[in-house]
C-alpha cells in the first residue's frame, strides 16, 4: 500500500513508469478505503498505520500461496512469525483521542485509544486475522525500521526460530502535527518535491503506506511449490554513534552495513548490479550514502545503477524499508529498473549513476541470478542494508 | 430528566450497530456474545450512555449484562 495504489507489482510498475504519487508535498496514499478490504469492526479497531499492514499483509500471504490462509493450509501455525515495523505507530489517534479528553474531558477518552495507537498493534492485527501463533512484535528504528524487520525475519529463519515470517512495515503519520515536527528540524522539502541526489534537493516529502513480504525457508518453500520471487540473502546493520539526527558526513558506518550485507550474502562487491537507495532528498543523506556507497564497493559503484523509490512516493519512514525492499524485489523479477524521478541537475560532488530520466533493464553480472542492495538509514544514526537476490530460473 | 424505555432502546442499538453488527441482528434478545460485542465495545457504550444521559455504568454494573435488553433496562432505571 503506498501513494502509488495497492499492490506490489503496481508500485514498481507506475514507479518504473515515471508516476509520482506525491501531491501539495505529500504522499498520501488516496485510493485506500478501509470500507473496500475491512469490516466494520476490524476498521474502527485499527489505527490507519494498523489498517495499511492487515491489507498488505493480505496480499503478500495470497501470493505466498498458502490456500487456506495459515491455519488452514496444513502449515504450523506456531512455526510462523509476524515482525511488522513502525516507526511511530497510531499517531492519528493519540491526536484525536487528546482532543478528545481536551474538549469532553478524561472519561471520554476511548478504551480502543491503546489498541489502536500502540506500535505492536499492526502485528497484533495480522496474527489476529490469519491465526499466526509464532513469535510475533513490532520493532522501531525510525527510518530503518522496515528494513529491520525484513533482516530480523530471515535470521528467524536462519536460527530456526520459524518456516516462515510475515514481515514488513508501515506508517501513517501524515498529521498536521507530525509534519510540523519533521519540518521544524528542516528535514521536510518545502517545495514539497523529492528529487534525491539531485543538486536541488531540499529535504524529504513524507510519505504513508505499508509493505509487507512474507519469507520462507528455502527447502519447505520449495517443496511446497510455492512461487520464489528472490531470496534475502544477506543482512547488514551498524550504527553511527555521531549525532541525533544528521548521518556521520564520512558514511563509514554506514559503508560497514553494506560490506557486513554483502558478506552475509556470500557475494563481492563486484557482483552487485543494483541498488535501491535509502536516497531521502536531504541535503546530508544523499551525500553520506553517496560516500558509503563508494567506500563499500570501490570501483563497482562508478557504473552501478542506484535509484531511488522515494522520488516516487516520498519517504514512508518505518515502513521505507519494507516497500522498498518489495520494490528491489520488484525489479529483479521484472529486469526493470525505475528511475530516480526528478533527478536532473546533477550535483557534482554525487558523481554516481542515479539512473535519471528512464527506467533501464537490469543487466545480470556474469550470469548468476541478479543481486540487489537495499539501504535504508534513519535518524538515530540506525544503518540497514539487504542484499537481495533474484530467484533461480 | 426522564427518558423511555423506547429512546433509550434505540440509541443502544445505533451505538452498537457503529461498533460492526449488523442492525437487523440487534434485537433486545441478542446476546452480546452473538453480536461480537466485547468489553471494550461495553466500555465505549458506557461513554455514550453517560455523555446521553448522565448515567454512570463502571465495570462491575456491565459484567453481568448479556442481552441488548440487559443494557437497555439497567439505563432506563439508573437515568430514572
Amino acid at each position: 500500500m503506498s501513494p502509488l495504489g495497492l499492490g506490489a507489482e503496481r508500485l514498481h510498475e507506475r514507479w518504473a513508469d515515471g508516476v509520482v504519487g506525491i501531491s501539495d508535498g505529500l504522499g498520501r496514499a488516496d485510493d485506500f478505503d478501509p470500507a473496500e478490504h475491512l469490516s466494520v469492526k476490524e476498521a474502527r479497531r485499527l489505527d490507519r498505520f494498523a489498517q495499511f499492514a492487515l491489507v498488505a499483509a493480505g496480499e503478500a500471504i495470497a501470493q505466498a500461496g498458502w490456500v487456506g490462509g495459515v491455519s488452514g493450509s496444513g502449515i504450523d501455525p506456531y512455526r510462523v512469525a509476524c515482525v511488522i515495523a513502525t516507526g511511530i505507530g497510531g499517531q492519528g489517534t493519540i491526536e484525536s483521542q487528546l482532543e478528545v479528553m481536551r474538549e469532553r474531558g478524561a472519561r471520554q477518552v476511548s478504551p480502543l485509544g491503546i489498541p489502536q495507537y500502540m506500535p505492536n498493534a499492526a502485528a497484533a492485527a495480522i496474527t489476529m486475522k490469519h491465526g499466526i501463533r509464532g513469535q510475533s512484535f513490532q520493532v522501531g528504528s525510525a527510518c530503518a525500521s522496515g528494513a529491520h524487520a525484513v533482516g530480523l525475519a530471515m535470521r528467524m529463519i536462519q536460527y530456526g526460530e520459524a518456516d516462515a515470517v510475515v514481515c514488513g512495515g508501515t506508517e501513517a503519520t501524515l498529521t498536521e502535527f507530525a509534519e510540523a515536527s519533521f519540518a521544524n528540524m528542516q528535514a521536510l522539502s518545502p517545495t514539497g518535491i523529492s528529487r534525491p541526489f539531485d543538486l536541488r534537493r531540499d529535504g524529504f516529502v513524507m510519505g504513508e503506506g505499508a509493505g509487507v513480504l512474507v519469507l520462507e525457508a528455502e527447502d519447505t518453500a520449495r517443496e511446497r511449490g510455492a512461487t520464489v520471487f528472490g531470496e534475502i540473502a544477506g543482512y547488514g546493520s551498524t550504527t553511527d554513534a555521531h549525532h541525533l539526527t544528521a548521518p556521520d558526513p564520512s558514511g563509514a558506518p554506514a559503508s560497514r552495513a553494506i560490506e557486513l550485507a554483502l558478506a552475509d550474502a556470500g557475494a563481492a562487491a563486484s557482483d552487485v548490479d543494483y541498488i535501491n537507495a535509502h536516497g531521502t532528498s536531504t541535503q546530508l543523506n544523499d551525500a553520506a550514502e553517496t560516500q558509503a556507497i563508494k567506500s563499500a564497493l570501490g570501483d563497482t559503484a562508478r557504473t552501478l545503477p542506484i535509484s531511488s523509490t522515494k522520488s516516487s512516493i516520498g519517504h514512508l519512514l518505518g515502513a521505507a524499508g519494507a516497500i522498498e525492499a518489495v520494490a528491489t524485489v520488484r525489479t529483479l523479477v521484472t529486469g526493470v529498473i525505475a528511475p530516480t524521478l526528478g533527478y536532473e541537475v546533477p550535483d557534482p560532488e554525487l558523481d554516481l549513476d542515479y539512473v535519471p530520466g528512464e527506467s533501464r533493464p537490469l543487466i545480470a553480472s556474469n550470469g548468476h541470478p541478479p543481486l540487489a542492495l537495499s539501504n535504508s538509514f534513519a535518524f538515530g544514526g540506525h544503518n540497514v542494508t539487504l542484499a537481495i537476490r533474484g530467484a533461480e530460473s | 430528566m426522564s427518558v423511555t424505555t423506547e429512546q433509550v432502546e434505540t440509541r443502544v442499538i445505533e451505538t452498537l450497530a457503529s461498533f460492526g453488527p449488523d442492525q437487523s441482528q440487534i434485537t433486545r434478545s441478542a446476546t452480546f456474545e452473538e453480536l461480537d460485542i466485547d468489553s471494550l465495545d461495553l466500555v465505549e457504550l458506557a461513554q455514550v450512555v453517560e455523555e446521553e444521559y448522565g448515567v454512570v455504568l463502571k465495570g462491575e454494573d456491565m459484567k453481568d449484562l448479556k442481552t441488548v435488553g440487559d443494557a437497555v433496562d439497567l439505563i432506563v432505571e439508573r437515568a430514572g
